[in-house]
């Protein structure tokens, strides 16, 4: 077909756009996801038996905000990337932000600490287990975001994906905190981050064949 | 003529509100933005893929037109999905970069695995010969064609095609022995 013929064609539909709202949309996928995340991780893991006396302590709230700010930035970033055009250097800045804040702070605790306990605050008693149950916990989140996000028109489809994939993991950690009993900011800042960040990867890798349009 | 920002954006706004003739004209003046965009960048070679280009392109903005932001320019929401489709195209063409079944013979009748490291050395001796007669050795020896065909195709007898291969030849051997020595 002729492209002059396609433009006729084209320009004679003159229906309403189908509204693309992208900040709905991803609302509604990660809320979707989450919820699954938390039965998973509450019937799998079960939550921490002393949340009740843990939420009076600093380190609790670290590990919640720390997870729920990257979400955010995430979110922000990934709402960016959701449709063509929209500069994305903000949120960008905002998860390096976030990243050099967790980074400080795990330093500062670590330099403070006795020389003979360092090792204990980044690997605590669970570094085995924690990227990997992250991960876990975030497929549901991820699921849900990728069918958000296809719905959607990301033009940079790595970078989607990534954004979609540190979202998913950012939530996936933020649910596995209600479980998990580590308090200290290294461990956080070194396990938690891989965990999160190894889903960012997979979104990458996954976003090139699945948010095609 | 190519339209400018605010001329597109209104068009894309009174065709949004139902305003098939200003769309028309948007849609007109984009697939002439978009054909020269992708002609630029894809060559002369592949100017009928720069024009199935176009119209995947307008399809997608028509499909997708939802998702253009009012409060944004539309130049970069079109350069966006051009630039998309531009870069899916090349990956698409790359994966499906593949030979005619005709050809599958060539490619697996040899095990070149072995070859290869005598190859490497071959070349490297080639290297060292001067253009002229590294080109006629190459079209001789390596790419098996006759001393007349070389002839034909560099401009020279055939005769003196016979005698620089066998210079280069005598050549090749002395400078292999020689590096057969130094190891």
């Amino acid at each position: 077909m002729k492209t002059d013929e396609l433009v006729v064609r084209l320009s004679a539909d003159t229906a309403p756009a189908p509204l693309s709202r992208p900040v709905p949309t991803l609302l509604m996928g990660l809320g979707a996801g989450m919820l699954v995340s938390l039965v998973i991780m509450a019937v799998w893991l079960g939550i921490r038996p002393d949340l009740a006396d843990a939420i009076h302590t600093a380190s609790y709230w670290m590990k919640f905000f720390y997870t729920a700010l990257l979400a955010a930035a995430a979110f922000w970033l990934t709402e960016r990337l959701s449709r063509p055009g929209a500069r994305a250097d903000r949120p960008e800045l905002g998860l390096l932000a976030l990243l050099a804040a967790i980074a400080v702070a795990a330093a500062f605790h670590l330099g403070v600490a006795p020389p003979g306990e360092r090792m204990h605050l980044v690997v605590g008693s669970s570094a085995d287990v924690c990227p990997v149950r992250i991960l876990i916990l975030s497929l549901p989140v991820f699921v849900c975001l990728f069918w958000a996000l296809r719905n959607l028109a990301p033009t940079r489809l790595i970078a989607a994906g990534f954004a979609a994939g540190l979202l998913a993991g950012a939530t996936g950690a933020w649910v596995y905190a209600f479980h998990c009993d580590e308090s200290a900011t290294p461990f956080v800042a070194v396990f938690y981050t891989l965990g999160i960040a190894a889903v960012g990867a997979l979104g990458g890798a996954a976003g090139r064949f699945l948010l095609r349009w | 003529m190519i339209a400018d920002e605010t001329e597109l954006r209104a068009w894309m706004m009174a065709g949004m509100a139902g305003d098939a003739t200003a769309y028309r004209r948007l849609l007109d003046a984009l697939s002439r933005h978009l054909r020269a965009f992708y002609s630029r960048r894809l060559g002369p070679a592949l100017r009928s893929d720069a024009e199935d280009l176009v119209q995947e392109t307008l399809i997608a903005m028509h499909a997708r037109r939802g998702t253009y932001d009012s409060a944004q320019p539309l130049t970069a929401w079109v350069y966006a999905i051009a630039r998309y489709k531009l870069i899916d195209f090349l990956r698409r063409k790359r994966l499906r970069q593949t030979l005619p079944l005709e050809e599958a013979g060539a490619i697996f009748a040899a095990d070149e695995s072995e070859s290869a490291g005598a190859r490497h050395d071959v070349e490297k001796l080639l290297a060292t010969l001067p253009a002229r007669s590294r080109a006629v050795l190459r079209s001789v020896k390596l790419d098996g064609l006759s001393v007349a065909e070389t002839a034909a195709q560099t401009g020279m007898s055939e005769s003196a095609v016979k005698v620089s291969v066998h210079r280069a030849m005598k050549n090749l051997a002395a400078k292999a022995d020689g590096a057969g020595d130094e190891n």
